[in-house]
């Protein structure tokens, strides 16, 4: 009993040290990178890391997957958009009700879809997201069809204006931030060790006393709600949104950031989603130097090998195997006397 | 609001069927991989693409066109194998849902090294038998929707002889119905699966061959494709060929109407919604009035009437 109440408290101590190390780097990160490409690309990464998040609390704990996460994400977006610039709506309250809506829809969404299981889940959402883009394109009237709805304001906290991208960039990993504690949070309550049940045998969680439906559509909720807010940010940011951003591609790069870092690990969501878009700007200096076809999303490529490696060598992604190698090294290091010191 | 005539629904019908049998063709290649392998492929779409792609290229290499659209299946098959021993084979003790991200990431995958090959231009295969258009009954009918149609019989047809007479097409039968007992009975269940791999791949292939002349072809064009595929083979519980081929026309058809009659703009929409529809009658089989009751379950209840 004392054996795993020091464990916990040990594990709750490495989670603050981790915690505060992360706070520390994303204050930090501006200061070494201060080009304004560079800090957008951090305010990508840090909207992305909000809605992988939310997916990995649906994928990896609660065991549900979801190849429409871009749709929710794209929903908030648009909602954002829609009342602030159709409506003039404050920004702030916009993204609450967009939250809100959004929330609320995939739990109407929720309930017949979780009677589905394995692929026919995955491929119902799949095809709700198909039909959110869809949506996207063909009413015009209020989401501006393909071209897209420009001219949306900024954000701002009383009378300051989040104008320049350093602002925007605090304000995001803020959000990002709270948004992983949260998330963190649930994960080590008895909410998140029903999750974990769930994921190991619905029946077996079912028969403990879970009430596993109400438990799904609550982790379908949140990681609707996160991406709603995640899409938000990004539409006071990019001040524009079309289609394009949200289709079934951007769904499976989302699901790739959950993989890449390790979908049953909420840190890894930072990391999954600075790898994927990282490489994804590497991909677009460098593939054009090999083919003559300039233009085009090259980097799908690799989008869809480094899936199927992760999926067949590490699919518990970066994070898990990481960390063990790092612990793994440490202990090698504090017992392996080196040959060519000659003291003990 | 034009007057429709009966020879306009008429037409609008046969189109529906010729692009029926373009979805029950890639259905069938679902089907034949889920039957084998338990894999839900969502490379199917792919395939079809890389057959369209395939034979536009060879074409272009100045190829006769049927033999270009020979080659081109050949390749797809290639690809195909290649597909399970890569990717599907090394993974094949993963979970379910591991198993579509890989299929989907195989389907990324395919798409990116075919646009890497062939850019984003569209491209355009000329029609089989070039001539004016046959008119049945009043419907005027492109004669690459009489191919489309006659092809689709064939490989039907061809399907069912290679299952139901060939051994080697009982031998995938056999590891469809009971892996285990197929292995035991000395089938190499691997190759089995291999051969699902690029029987479907050529089916697809075949597909996306047929319908190149009446649509433009692109690298992305399999996705939409596959979907439809999917919606098809889901009605019959992934499982059964003669329901897909019912369910793939009653798609096509609707989808044909839907353009004519509303708007072009929610046919898409009318194949996901379809999706949610079948999903959701799931859970209560459709097709099950039309299926034999299974002989086993009643000779058990007769075995467990007392005897006087």
């Amino acid at each position: 009993m004392s054996a795993l109440a020091t464990g916990w408290a040990a594990s709750r101590r490495r989670l603050r040290v981790g915690f505060a190390a992360l706070t520390l780097l994303v204050a930090l990160l501006p200061l070494v990178f201060r080009t304004p490409y560079a800090l957008s690309t951090l305010i990508l990464i840090g909207i992305y890391s909000i809605v992988t998040t939310g997916l990995c609390l649906l994928m990896g704990y609660a065991g549900q997957v979801s190849l429409g996460q871009a749709a929710f994400f794209g929903l908030g977006a648009y909602a954002s958009a829609v009342l602030t610039t159709r409506l003039s709506w404050s920004p702030w309250i916009a993204m609450v009700a967009a939250a809100a809506g959004t929330g609320l829809l995939a739990y109407v969404i929720g309930i017949p879809i979780f009677r589905l299981r394995g692929h026919y889940l995955a491929m119902a959402t799949l095809g709700f997201g198909a039909i959110v883009r869809i949506t996207m394109n063909e009413w015009r009237a209020v989401t501006g069809g393909p071209t897209g709805l420009p001219g949306i304001p900024r954000l701002s906290i009383g009378g300051l204006a989040l104008n320049s991208d350093l602002t925007y960039y605090y304000l995001v990993w803020a959000v990002g931030l709270v948004a992983l504690a949260l998330a963190r949070n649930m994960v080590d309550s008895r909410v998140g060790r029903a999750l974990r049940a769930i994921h190991g045998s619905e029946a077996a969680a079912e028969s403990l006393g879970i009430d596993v439906a109400q438990l799904k559509l609550q982790a379908l909720v949140t990681s609707a709600v996160y991406a709603s807010v995640a899409g938000s940010l990004y539409a006071h940011y990019m001040i524009f949104v079309s289609p394009g951003a949200f289709d079934v591609d951007a769904s499976v790069q989302l699901v790739l950031m959950a993989a890449v870092g390790g979908i049953a690990s909420i840190w890894g969501a930072p990391l999954g989603a600075a790898v994927v878009t990282l490489l994804t700007l590497a991909l677009r200096e460098i593939v054009p130097l090999i083919t003559q076809h300039g233009s085009g999303e090259h980097q799908i490529i690799a989008y869809g090998i480094l899936l199927v490696v992760i999926m067949i060598f590490v699919p518990e992604g970066l994070t898990p195997t990481l960390a063990r190698a790092t612990q793994r090294l440490s202990r090698r290091l504090a017992t392996v006397r080196p040959r060519w010191l000659p003291w003990r | 609001m034009p007057q429709f005539g009966l020879e306009d629904y008429l037409q609008l019908f046969v189109s529906g069927v010729s692009t029926g049998s373009i979805y029950v063709l890639i259905a069938l290649g679902l089907i034949t991989i889920y039957n084998v392998t338990g894999v839900t492929n969502l490379a199917q779409g792919e395939f079809v693409m890389l057959g369209a792609m395939g034979a536009v290229m060879l074409q272009r290499l100045g190829l006769p066109l049927g033999v270009a659209c020979v080659g081109s299946v050949a390749l797809a098959m290639v690809v195909g194998a290649l597909v399970y021993r890569l990717t599907i084979r090394p993974a094949r003790h993963a979970p379910d849902v591991t198993l579509i991200i890989i299929t989907i990431g195989t389907a990324i995958a395919l798409r990116g090294l075919a646009l890497l090959a062939w850019g984003t231009t569209s491209q355009a295969l000329p029609e089989f038998t070039p001539g004016p258009p046959a008119n049945v009954w009043g419907a005027v009918l492109s004669r690459q929707r009489l191919w489309i149609m006659g092809t689709a019989g064939v490989v039907l047809a061809a399907l069912y002889l290679f299952f139901e007479g060939t051994l080697l097409g009982k031998a995938v039968r056999a590891c469809a119905v009971n892996r285990r007992a197929a292995e035991l009975a000395g089938i190499d269940a691997a190759a089995m699966a291999l051969l699902s791999y690029t029987i479907s791949a050529a089916l697809g292939a075949v597909a996306g061959i047929v319908i190149a002349p009446l649509t433009l072809v692109s690298y992305d064009m399999g996705l939409a494709l596959g979907l439809k595929g999917f919606v098809v083979a889901i009605m019959g519980g992934l499982v059964s060929a003669p329901a897909a081929v019912v369910g793939g026309l009653i798609l096509g058809v609707m989808e044909s109407f839907a353009s004519g009659l509303v708007s072009s703009g929610i046919k898409d929409a009318l194949a996901y919604l379809a999706l949610f529809v079948v999903l959701m009658a799931r859970t209560t089989d459709l097709f099950a009035p039309f299926r034999r009751r299974p002989i086993a379950r009643l000779s058990v209840r007769r075995a467990r009437r007392p005897t006087p």
